[in-house]
């Protein structure tokens, strides 16, 4: 486990030099936790890369999820049954922030659902969810928190889109008084 | 482990700091959410940055420690060991114990230390001190006693060093009166109502437990300008008051009529639409009021303050007289306005808390914008005005959170403005304006110690407050709640002698 972490760490560090920039990453020590409770709750093995299909079993134990960035940019991951996109996110440097860690206070892991199927195949936000879904940046009726939307066989190929920067703080209108 | 990934992350970033001649030596003055949120950014965006964070109080944490109430619920969430509240505090704390970060409790800008010195010492300046003052209301009688804004109640009973001693009367009337209805407003009306068992174990400062034990409130009234499509508060926040225990909500079902424009706000407002639906069904579902005692809470729409009547003492409230108003389109912003109808009426109480919104204050030689209580900035860059009354960037002097953007929003909102501010910083960096060419770098923290010994000034590192954690944590465990808070000023800077 220990040697496994280290070489996705290795892999971490070499592919920045890629497409996302080092600048917007979320928070290391929750990634480091994250990865924790998913190898203590959901016996995931890290060793376990890439679709499994095995013979005669319909069993999937990761699914495709495509993320596109604020640029456009596209990124397909594997996520494991079970996990949240939020963790899966982080696991692959894609920059979905997540400022209170799942405990749906914050919104700022926001995602979008491409695909209005796959949307309709998501349950039902809760009224919590719902509750901090209100305050997301540019809200669509297709947006969910990536938190609370956890792998599921059916979701396989869903692609999900990061919010665009719609986060102005300037001014509106200012005229500045002399002080 | 942990350390192995931080370990990382330096391999990761040390790639953009070649670019650094010297430390890019940031003050953060605030350390609420929106100076923490900065400071992580700014450590993580470059490795050659140094970054000391100032706050006024021997805490860190802002309204995360002295503003968040202390009864939300602890998180239902069971993989998640912690309540939310922590969560922040332990990544702000992960921030703070970064080499590069230094924490400088018991420095307040403006008394401690100066603009003019942070400037002279820093290459980037961030104000991040929040908003720590009212919005008068300007009516008649607002200085009566018995009559507190939200923030001075709320200040006291999360054991703010600063309203200890602010002791509200809660056992000379039944009736409490709130005025607006934003998140705040509902935050300290919860208090009131709350059953006292809910809150015997929670955090809340023990002189306002005592306090609320003994209350003789039974009624509150949240009074609102405009009516239930326009209230402040968000689904959250007014889903968590109807839910307390055995209480009786009083809503108008008149006040739940809706006009033209109404219906128009609500196709618009995802948030006005839960809201109202909220009310609506608040205001029709049967409840048990047969309860001895049983707390009532009234929302009152289209009411606003006309004046406080005092009592025969002529010292203190007694009431309150509110015009009757209603809703006017207001032209180009497309928003409906409250206006008196001059129709009043008024409305009996011992205890009313102004919860109109917070404000923030100036400091010496800080450009600030009178009216909107904010800094003048672009995209966090704080802007001044020359002679000929144009707008210029003050070099190296940047803003974020409640005193940039005016006092709104949740504590994430200030993590996106922490990002838009240091994106400005780095930019201004990377163009050279923030490090002189010739001359001498600038002595940043050094610098910073050095002014403090000359005040004979006494600051509270991170490891003081740390002292106070620990004291509290253990008191709080004696008593069965996360904490007991600490709650003078002396007390405070003994805890950190230990
Ligand atoms: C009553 C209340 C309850 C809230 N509850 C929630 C909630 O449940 N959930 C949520 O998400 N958001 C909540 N919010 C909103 C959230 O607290 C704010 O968005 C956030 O705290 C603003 O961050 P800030 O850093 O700009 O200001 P602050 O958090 O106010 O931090 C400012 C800091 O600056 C320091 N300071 C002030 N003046 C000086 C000076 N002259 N020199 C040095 N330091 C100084 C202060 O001591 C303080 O530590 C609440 C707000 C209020 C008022
Ligand atoms: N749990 C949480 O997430 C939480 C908890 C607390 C606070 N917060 C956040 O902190 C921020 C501040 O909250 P807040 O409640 O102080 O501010 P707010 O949401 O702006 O509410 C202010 C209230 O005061 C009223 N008001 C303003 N001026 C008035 C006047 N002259 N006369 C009568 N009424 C007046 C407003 O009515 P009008 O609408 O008519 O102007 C409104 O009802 C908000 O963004 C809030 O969401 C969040
Ligand atoms: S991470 Fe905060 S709501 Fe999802």
């Amino acid at each position: 486990m220990f040697l496994s972490r280290l070489s996705r760490l290795g892999l971490r560090i070499a592919k920045d030099s890629g497409q996302f920039s080092a600048t917007k990453r979320g928070y290391f020590s929750r990634h480091f936790s994250h990865n924790l409770h998913l190898v203590n709750n959901c016996s995931f093995s890290t060793t376990t890369i890439g679709n499994v299909h095995e013979e005669g079993s319909e069993q999937k134990e990761t699914i495709s999820v495509t993320f596109v960035n604020k640029d456009g940019e596209e990124k397909l991951i594997k996520v494991p049954i079970g996990m949240s996109m939020l963790e899966a996110a982080h696991q692959n440097d894609i920059d979905l922030e997540g400022a209170c860690e799942g405990s749906l206070a914050c919104s700022t892991c926001h995602v979008i659902v491409m695909d209005v199927d796959y949307y309709k195949k998501l349950e039902e936000p809760t009224d919590e969810e719902n509750d901090m879904l209100d305050l997301a940046f540019g809200l669509t009726e297709t947006s969910r928190l990536g938190c609370q939307v956890i792998a599921k066989p059916e979701l396989d190929g869903m692609r999900l889109a990061l919010p665009a920067a719609t986060r102005n703080f300037a001014v509106d209108g200012f005229k500045p008084k002399p002080h | 482990m942990g350390q192995l990934l931080l370990h990382g992350w330096k391999l990761i970033s040390r790639g953009f700091s070649s670019l650094t001649p010297h430390p890019l030596r940031v003050c953060i003055v605030g350390s609420g959410p929106a100076g923490f949120y900065t400071a992580e950014k700014m450590l993580k965006a470059l490795d050659g940055a140094e970054v000391d964070i100032l706050d006024r109080l021997p805490t860190p944490f802002g309204l995360v420690r002295s503003g968040v109430a202390p009864d939300h619920p602890e998180t239902k969430l069971s993989h998640l060991p912690e309540t939310w509240k922590q969560i922040v505090v332990n990544q702000f704390s992960r921030v703070a114990a970064n080499e590069r970060c230094s924490f400088f409790g018991n420095v307040n800008l403006g008394t401690t230390v100066s603009l003019s010195d942070l400037c002279k010492m820093y290459d980037a300046v961030v104000l991040a001190y929040g908003a720590e003052s009212d919005r008068y209301l300007g009516v008649p009688g607002e200085d009566l006693g018995g009559i507190y804004s939200a923030r001075e109640f709320v200040w006291w009973y999360n054991g703010h060093p600063d309203c200890s001693n602010v002791s509200p009367d809660l056992k000379n009337t039944d009736t409490a009166v709130v005025l607006g209805q934003g998140n705040v407003a509902l935050d300290v009306a919860r208090i009131l109502l709350r059953p006292i068992n809910e809150l015997e174990t929670t955090d809340i400062a023990e002189h306002a437990l005592t306090s609320l034990r003994e209350s003789t409130i039974r009624k509150v009234y949240l009074v609102g300008r405009r009516g239930p499509v326009q209230a402040a508060c968000t689904a959250k926040e007014l889903r968590e008051i109807l839910g307390i225990k055995d209480l009786h909500v009083c809503i108008q079902k008149a006040d739940l009529l809706t006009s033209a424009a109404d219906e128009e706000e609500l196709k618009k407002g995802r948030i006005q639409r839960r809201v109202y639906e909220l009310f609506s069904k608040a205001a029709t579902s049967h409840q048990q009021h047969d309860i001895v005692g049983q707390r009532e809470l009234h929302f009152m729409f289209f009411r606003k303050p006309d004046r406080f009547l005092p009592s025969e003492s002529g010292n203190t409230v007694s009431g309150v007289r509110l015009e009757k108003t209603c809703l006017k389109e207001n032209g180009a912003s497309g928003k409906q306005v409250a206006v008196g109808t001059g129709q009043f009426e008024d409305l009996k109480c011992g205890l009313v808390l102004k919860s109109v919104g917070y404000k923030s204050v100036p400091v010496d030689g800080l450009p600030f914008d009178e009216y909107r209580g904010v800094v003048p900035n672009m995209k966090g860059r704080v802007l001044s005005l020359d002679q000929a009354e144009h707008a210029i960037v003050e070099k190296g002097l940047y803003v974020t959170g409640w005193l940039k953007r005016g006092p709104t929003g949740i504590i994430a909102t200030n993590l996106y403005c922490a990002e838009e501010t240091v994106a400005s910083i780095l930019e201004d960096f990377k163009n050279g304006l923030l490090t002189p060419s010739s001359g001498s770098p600038k002595p940043g923290r050094q610098g910073l110690l050095q002014v403090l010994e000359n005040k004979n000034a006494r600051f509270v590192p991170f490891s003081g407050w740390e002292k106070i954690d620990t004291k509290e944590r253990m008191e709080g465990e004696l008593r069965n709640k996360p904490r007991k808070k600490i709650t003078t000023w002396e007390e405070l800077l003994l805890a950190v002698d230990g």
